[in-house]
């Protein structure tokens, strides 16, 4: 390959094209043979660098130089001053557009990027990038010196458990399938990422989408599948496209379809895009969208292994979980299991969003605390506040207060004070959240996405979010958290899925770990953290208001009064609590009270 | 339109879903996905149409108009009912709850004057929740129509939705 000390790269937008980037490139290019510097610099296209208006633009690393507003005459200049002799012909520079990528920064001290590792790095659409990677040499090595039994065993020795959720080991379920009777075996990916606040299985399958297709294809190889399919929820529109992409591109390479690699497998696979429904993402209930049914989930066992897709054996693991595979085939199962704790081995995404400094996907080794999480790679609370509680597994997941702040982050650890690992959402809470609101909102999302199929889920559900609004409410009675409790566990024993086994989870713990503002709620009638209306009040304090109007101006049912320039007062009759005079008040004059 | 040409464009919108997704249960979601982009809701009109042309003897396949739509009342995305020309999906997910959504539904409540769920007098607008769109790093977010707008306020509420009339 030769070795170029220079690239040049040419936007060819639309609007650069209209501009005669393509003619600029062939000068550039006879200009470069012309003054013999065409094996030093090598001149790329390249899309969006700047705004376009003075096309055609172009970047120049290792320089980082942007020029723009270029013609034909200029370009012996920019050959001869900048290639030959290093000089920046500065009339021509534009500044460099910074992108800050909102979602996925730079790894921070304690990541361990696995997962990631490709994501915002290699173009997600050129399956080159990801082969120079060493992409597909996990699919090469498995065809040529493994058997499917021994890809099994690697996976099982490394430990690696289902990113989804439930962490069930991802070697044993192959097993399973692989020994199934039934023809033909099917593979799915779960792509139907559901959680609020969890959004790492899109950023893999936008930034790195073969990662995960070739894990897919290896795990085909050892459970002997020949169709797979990769359901993804419609919320998604990028990821489908990308995924699609990727898989258009390993089918022109021979890396899926009939005879992979030459070594006569064939597996072939398609994405499917779901509909809208959370439940969908619990493994039966996606089979029955698959089939193009109901997206309600059915009992188990027979397990998908054994039954699953059209009543055939049927594998089916998460985003994450593919994306991990070619790592461990390439690196080796004893490389995966030096990161982790006893029983959860390797690196886990997380999704942390809420009242944090760093919000955004980050990639930790197991067993890493939560302290660590939260303070080291999440740069600590927002404004200085103090921590609360943090939200962990998504909707059927639980809250832990500080307490547990330096509990090691696995399975089982998270399961023994009552929360999951869940997918990785992570959402970080201050001391100003309302932990009876925060149950009141996970159950107002579960009983939404209750399929309805089951009764404890469909009704309990809603009951419980009856009464979780009465108390925020300010109308809870005595006796209302023995019956929360009650109708958990009955839930929690009674109910036909995941979420409906889980549903009960949000309000289970923050009654353990929250108890006293519950009894706050209803034996004071007041919210602690000052955040249920029907139990807070806004009061103008005299000392400090100095009569500026603007509360009143903005208060939407002219609830305040006041001359200008005296105190304000407001009428608790007609406030309704909406909150905004304290949030344009430039005094902090206006205080909660509960 | 008036009716006559909307049944034709049903029996066409119908007619080419199948035969892209296939007459089978499995092409189902698929197909009735196409209608929904197509009329902005399924019609029942459509779902009798397509009971009438997927259940053909070569097809092997019986599908009633009851399973269909039960299908296409249980998925989100689909709507059985008429939406306004406009569409506002606001996500209501915890992490945009907590950084402000709360007050950024009220804005757009208070803006349209219609509740979740509703679609103003005038046909106009709608305004639905739905659940995490996955682009919490800029929350709040609101969805109007196909495009994304991120770390919305409420004071920009009028403005955005000023560009669609």
């Amino acid at each position: 390959m030769p070795y170029y000390r220079t690239h040049v790269l040419v936007c060819i937008d639309p609007e650069c094209l209209e501009k005669g980037a393509l003619a600029f490139i062939d000068a550039l290019q006879d200009e470069l043979v012309a003054q013999g510097l065409i094996d030093e610099v090598q001149v790329l296209e390249t899309s969006r660098i700047g705004a376009c208006a003075n096309g055609p633009e172009m970047m120049i690393y290792p320089d980082g130089v942007h020029y723009a507003g270029m013609t034909l005459d200029d370009i012996p200049t920019l050959v001869t001053e900048h290639f030959l002799k290093g000089k920046i012909i500065e009339e021509f520079t534009r500044p460099v557009r910074s992108f800050v990528d909102e979602e996925l920064g730079p790894p921070k001290k304690k990541e361990v990027r696995v997962v990631l590792r490709n994501c915002g790095v290699i173009d997600p659409e050129n399956i080159e990038d990801y082969i120079a990677e060493d992409g597909y040499l996990a699919l090469a090595k498995v065809i040529e010196e493994m058997t499917p039994e021994e890809v099994i065993e690697e996976i099982k020795a490394s430990g690696l458990r289902g990113r989804g959720g439930a962490g069930f080991s991802a070697g044993l379920k192959w097993q399973f399938a692989r020994q199934a009777t039934g023809e033909p075996k099917y593979l799915i990916c779960n792509a139907d990422e559901g959680d609020p606040g969890a959004f790492m299985n899109r950023r893999v399958l936008e930034g790195d989408p073969h990662s995960v297709l070739e894990g897919m294809i290896i795990a085909a190889y050892a459970i002997g599948a020949s169709r797979g399919f990769v359901y993804c929820r419609a919320e998604y529109p990028k990821a489908v496209k990308t995924f699609n992409i990727a898989i258009q591109q390993a089918r022109e390479l021979g890396l899926l379809g009939e005879n992979i690699l030459n070594s006569g497998f064939n597996f072939d696979l398609e994405v499917r895009i779901g509909a809208g429904a959370f439940v969908c993402g619990e493994e039966t209930a996606l089979i029955a969208s698959i089939e193009g049914r109901r997206g309600e989930p059915r009992t188990r066992p027979p397990f998908p292994a054994s039954k699953g897709l059209w009543g055939k054996p049927t594998n089916n693991n998460n985003v994450e979980t593919y994306a991990n595979v070619p790592q461990i085939i390439l690196k080796g199962a004893e490389w995966f299991s030096s990161m982790g704790t006893e029983k959860s081995k390797g690196t886990k995404t997380f999704a942390i969003a809420g009242d944090v400094k760093n919000t955004g996907l980050i990639e930790v080794p197991l067993g890493i605390t939560l302290r660590e999480v939260i303070y080291d790679v999440g740069g600590g609370i927002k404004d200085d506040k103090g921590f609360k509680a943090a939200q962990i597994g998504g909707p059927m997941g639980g809250c832990l207060p500080e307490k547990y702040l330096d509990r090691q982050i696995d399975y089982e650890s998270l399961v023994e004070v009552g929360a999951i690992m869940g997918s990785g959402g992570l959402v970080i809470m201050d001391e100003e959240t309302c932990m009876v609101d925060i149950a009141r909102y996970f159950m107002d999302f579960t009983q939404d996405e209750s399929c309805g199929k089951c009764v404890p889920c469909r009704i309990g559900t809603r009951r419980l979010l009856e009464i979780l609004e009465r108390i925020c409410d300010g109308q809870g009675r005595d006796g209302d958290i023995e019956l929360l409790e009650n109708l958990c566990r009955q839930i929690q024993t009674a109910s036909l899925c995941g979420l409906g086994q889980g549903a009960p989870n949000p309000v289970v713990s923050t009654l353990e770990q929250f108890r006293d503002e519950y009894e706050a709620h209803i034996y004071e009638k007041r919210c602690p953290a000052k955040v249920c209306r029907s139990l807070i009040s806004f009061n103008i304090l005299e000392g400090v208001c100095n009569g500026c109007t603007v509360c009143a101006r903005n208060c939407p049912v002219d609830a305040i009064s006041g001359e200008r320039r005296q105190v304000h007062h407001i009428d608790q009759e007609t406030c309704i609590r909406c909150g905004i005079c304290a949030q344009v008040c430039n005094f902090h004059a206006i205080e909660v009270v509960s | 339109m008036t009716i006559e040409t909307k049944e034709i464009e049903i029996t066409t919108v119908v007619q080419t879903a199948i035969e892209e997704h296939g007459a089978s249960r499995e092409g189902l979601i698929p197909i009735l996905s196409e209608i929904n982009r197509a009329f902005g809701h399924i019609p029942a009109e459509a779902l009798q149409e397509v009971n009438r042309q997927m259940n053909l003897p070569e097809n092997q396949i019986y599908v009633s108009e009851g399973q269909l739509f039960s299908i296409a009342s249980f998925y989100h995305m689909f709507s059985t009912q008429p939406l306004g020309k406009h569409v506002v999906r606001f996500c209501e997910s915890a992490p945009c709850h907590v950084v402000g959504g709360r007050q950024l539904l009220q804005a757009v409540m208070d803006h349209l004057q219609i509740d979740p769920n509703e679609t103003t007098l005038d046909k106009e607008w709608s305004l639905v929740t739905t659940s995490c769109l996955g682009i919490c790093g800029v929350g709040p977010v609101l969805l109007v129509d196909e495009d994304v707008y991120g770390n919305v306020t409420p004071d920009q509420v009028p403005e955005i939705l000023a560009r669609y009339n």
